[in-house]
């Protein structure tokens, strides 16, 4: 069995790495440890982040929030700030695992894992959320969107480790909705799911909105052209009916054992039907 | 490849040589002899491993024993004061809440990590707390009342049994 190492700090880290580029990183385990004791005996060395300096917690710097990658999906949840600020990212969250899943399993776990089905991703899409890379050699920053791309594919570099997330407080956005669709409630993998936000003006029409879909693609499905069609409409069922379509055209399910490519393409565009009945009860 | 860790376990210090990789419910079971713990999928979906650590509810197949040191870990042998049931064991008993029981340590630890942080529950939220635990008797039903009679009696100050 390869060895475990707990490192206080990321020079620590970037210090194995250079010795063992093959050690892998992980902070709740959630993905990494889904494996016994006897397959993990044959694999390499592992190291655990959840100790590192300056990975963890919520912080508040002018304009933005930076998230620390080792934050899990509970303190995410507990925290006032994400509740305040990016209510969309809470309810997404919740909707991760059960509560020990989410006292383990972490936001920047769920970056780097890349799943199409990471539940926290359409959230983290729609409030354009930057991840902060770190290395030997110094750190850089870049929008999620293009960290992530592929199943499982990032532009994590050799000796890299993804330290934080950073969001701009202020997103505009005055209605959101979440909505994932998995075989049961608790523990599920999503078989699609919705994250939407927009700024509506009085009279109910959308003046910007922001919509991104997880398990309906190989990354998370977002569209500019679905964007701007809101633009200018209320969210009845005619512009719904409209975007529902865009979005069955756009998206590229896959079928597995959760569910077929073509249930999944018109579960995506049903998610879009949801807002309609959504926006009436928060109205 | 063998190494010291050093934790708070059911309230008194441990320290143990073993190996690092190994999983914390195997370090428990096999290194510790705490058979309460119990492995039931080995892969996060059925909660029958739930331990405290720090308080917080976390699952013992999922972590390296590396990751025990210096943690206050409670497994289901100290849930009990001494001779006295906790409250939620007691209402587990009285709710008829245990059938074949092997659900039973992990239930009863994600029960008292919530009514740790949360003593005064809705039934949801109790749902919620124990989503991620598996029961294949019960119906879950009876777990449901369990923890909510568990909760009144903590709140009146009953000590359990």
């Amino acid at each position: 069995m390869g060895r475990v190492y707990l490192p206080a700090t990321l020079e620590t880290v970037f210090e194995i790495l250079s010795r063992e580029p093959s050690a892998r990183l992980f902070a709740g385990g959630t993905d990494l440890l889904v494996r016994s004791s006897a397959v993990r005996r044959n694999e390499g060395s592992l190291v655990c982040l959840e100790r590192v300096e300056g990975l963890s917690g919520i912080s508040e710097s002018d304009g933005a929030v930076r998230i620390g990658a080792c934050t899990t999906h509970g303190e995410l949840m507990a925290g006032g700030l994400i509740t305040e600020r990016f209510p969309i990212l809470r309810e997404a969250v919740r909707h991760i695992g059960a509560p020990a899943v989410r006292n383990m399993g972490t936001i920047g776990g769920n970056i780097c894992t890349a799943s199409p089905a990471g539940d926290s991703l359409p959230a983290l899409y729609v409030l354009d959320a930057e991840v902060e890379l770190h290395s030997a050699k110094g750190q850089r920053r870049m929008p999620l969107g293009r960290f992530i791309s592929g199943p499982g594919l990032t532009a994590l570099e050799p000796g890299e480790v993804l330290a934080a997330v950073w969001i701009d407080k202020d997103q505009g956005f005055n209605f959101h909705h979440f909505e994932k669709v998995g075989q049961r409630k608790a523990m599920a993998i999503s078989v699609a799911s919705m994250a939407f936000a927009a700024h509506l003006d009085g009279a109910g029409s959308v003046v910007r909105a922001r919509c991104a879909l997880g398990s309906v693609a190989p990354k998370v499905f977002t569209s500019q052209a679905l964007d701007a069609f809101f633009a200018g409409k209320p969210l009845n069922e005619e512009t719904l009916g409209a975007a529902a379509a865009l979005v069955r055209e756009g998206v590229s399910p896959i079928s597995d054992v959760r569910a077929s490519e073509e249930y999944r393409r018109t579960v995506a565009g049903n998610l879009l039907m949801r807002l309609e009945g959504a926006r009436a009860a928060v109205r | 490849m063998k190494r010291k860790i050093t934790f708070i376990l059911n309230g008194s210090e441990v320290s143990i040589e073993t190996d690092p990789a190994l999983r914390a419910v195997d370090v428990l079971r096999q290194d510790l002899g705490l058979t309460g713990t119990k492995e039931g999928c080995g892969e996060g979906e059925c909660g029958a491993c739930s331990v405290l650590v720090d308080d917080t509810v976390k699952l013992s197949c999922l972590m390296t024993a590396a990751q025990l040191e210096g943690k206050k870990i409670v497994t289901i042998e100290g849930i009990a004061r001494r001779q006295e049931l906790h409250p939620v064991q007691q209402s587990f008993i009285e709710y008829g809440a245990v059938q074949c029981g092997f659900c039973t340590p992990g239930m009863v630890i994600a029960a008292v990590g919530l009514l740790t942080a949360n003593p005064a529950p809705t039934r949801e939220e109790v749902r919620d707390a124990i989503g991620g635990n598996i029961c294949r008797c019960t119906g879950y039903q009876k777990i449901v009342d369990a923890v909510e009679d568990a909760a009144r009696k903590m709140r009146e100050g009953h000590s359990g049994g």
